[in-house]
């Protein structure tokens, strides 16, 4: 199955600055697990070291929330996008420059 | 003059427009989704924008326009050149004063009609609820996690709206908290990210117009909850790609066990938000690491005798074009496999632009085993201060 996964700002310099990426998979968790050994870098800002999903990473399938369906067992059919969606919390600067 | 943290003692709602404000408001009357009565709710209205910097220049802008009969402005920031790129509240000639009353200035004039109340002071777990107790709807323009959880907290807490909006580079996003029945900001972000994964500086910055178009949708956000009008991004998270210029929208759902606004509250209270977000004291934390340092006073005269140093800069190649000391660029993230165009036998001063991101590169490549390695201690920016002024700070 070939789905979609959309790379957000923050988080494009760890994927070879690309703004998405094709990964074939059958569930939202065979997406990001073919995501990250595509751009290894990725992972430890998706996973925590146990494995698990950080809690200021949101994960979409299309427009819903992947913790409301089945979190990473998910199943994803062709033409799917996978949305990454980070907290980010910049207004009056952006970020904070030197943070 | 910044106004003390008074309740307001209860005004009557205005029912009439006088002929000035008829004639100021006509586009809007002659509108029936807005009318008499519309304005006249604009006019009852009671707006506190948190933050007026980037997103508050066009939301403040904007509802003082609109004609929202009290606006309260939080900031404790004083206007610098830097601000004058995106925030457009502010003219050359605010630089150093306090923004909330350099924007209070700016929207009296706009609008003289409407009360403008600018609190000059940081929005902490201690002031929150009494700043927003007079308030209809609070607006989130702030820049920091920890601050983005107090408004949350404080919004649910006496049962506000929250409109908020957020923006990074060329993304930003949108939605409006704090609804009955709607999610709050724990919702869709049970906890904020640790300090060390946020982004560095080498990929901050955002473009200017950004925050004015995020902020203006904040603007009509709030309007419509205002008149009642609409669609408004309740359980909507709206996102926006500035580079693809593309609006997308994904589903907020409110969560059940959310210990905030979930059927079993377990949060009563304001909490320490720089402790929860895992941020120490008001400040921004400073380099983790310690590391051998020069400073820019040194560094010149170790320079002005002769001494054989090799200034390392390891910033990114964007930033050696807006200024350098003319040092070898090796980008930080680049470092380690770039090592070997240093020589361990040489002494080596590395820097950046603040000191932070040298440091780090200075404490890998001890560990990689050079000896003879410096920090240039406060980066470009002390250098500028304390060297040589015609080297650009930015």
């Amino acid at each position: 199955m070939s789905v979609k996964v959309m790379i957000p700002t923050p988080l494009r310099v760890y994927a070879g600055k690309r703004d998405s990426a094709e990964v074939s998979a059958a569930t939202v968790g065979e997406a990001l697990s073919d995501l990250t050994s595509q751009f290894a870098e990725l992972r430890k800002h998706l996973y925590t070291e146990d494995g698990k999903l950080r809690a200021f990473v949101n994960v979409y399938l299309n427009d819903e929330d992947i913790r409301y369906l089945a979190k990473e067992n998910t199943p994803t059919k062709d033409g799917d996008t996978i949305s990454i969606i980070p907290s980010i919390a910049g207004g009056s600067f952006g970020m904070p420059i030197d943070f | 003059m910044a106004t003390t943290l008074q309740p307001q003692t209860g005004a009557k709602p205005a029912t009439s427009l006088t002929n000035e404000e008829i004639l100021r408001y006509s586009r809007h009357l002659i509108m029936p989704e807005v009318g008499m009565e519309g304005q006249l709710k604009l006019k009852n209205a009671k707006v506190l924008l948190i933050g007026t910097g980037g997103l508050g220049a066009p939301l403040g802008l904007y509802l003082a326009a609109a004609g929202i009969g009290r606006l309260g402005l939080v900031d404790f920031d004083v206007v610098d050149f830097t601000n004058l790129q995106r925030q457009v509240t502010f003219g050359t000639s605010d630089v150093g004063k306090f923004k909330s009353e350099a924007a209070r200035e700016r929207l009296s004039n706009l609008n003289p009609n409407i009360q403008i109340d600018a609190f000059e002071t940081k929005l902490t777990s201690d002031n929150a609820l009494e700043l927003f107790k007079d308030f209809d709807i609070i607006v989130d323009g702030t820049d920091n996690f920890p601050t983005r959880y107090l408004v949350n907290d404080a919004c649910i807490l006496l049962g506000k709206p929250n409109v908020y909006g957020s923006i990074f580079r060329f993304e930003g996003q949108a939605t409006v908290f704090g609804m009955p029945g709607g999610p709050c900001y724990r919702c869709l972000y049970p906890e904020p990210p640790p300090p060390g994964l946020v982004p560095s500086c080498a990929e901050g910055g955002v473009l200017g117009v950004l925050p004015g178009i995020v902020g203006s949708i904040q603007a009509m956000e709030t309007i419509k909850l205002i008149l009642g009008a609409g669609d408004g991004l309740v359980g909507r998270l709206l996102l926006f790609d500035a580079l693809g210029m593309k609006f997308r929208e994904l589903k907020l759902r409110k969560n059940p066990s959310c210990p905030m606004c979930g059927e079993h509250r377990t949060i009563n209270k304001l909490i320490d938000y720089y402790e929860f977000c895992g941020v120490r004291g008001e400040e921004a934390p400073g380099p983790d690491v310690q590391v051998p340092e020069i400073t820019p006073r040194e560094l010149k005269s170790r320079l002005d005798r002769g001494d054989d140093l090799f200034i390392l800069d390891v910033r990114e190649p964007h930033e050696f074009q807006i200024c350098n000391l003319t040092g070898h660029l090796i980008p930080l993230g680049e470092l380690p496999r770039r090592v070997h165009e240093l020589d361990s036998s040489q002494e080596i001063v590395a820097h950046c632009r603040s000191g932070k991101r040298s440091a780090e590169a200075v404490d890998f490549l001890r560990k990689a085993g050079f000896r003879k390695i410096l920090n240039l201690k406060g980066g470009i920016l002390a250098w500028s201060d304390e060297v040589d002024p015609t080297v650009p700070k930015y």
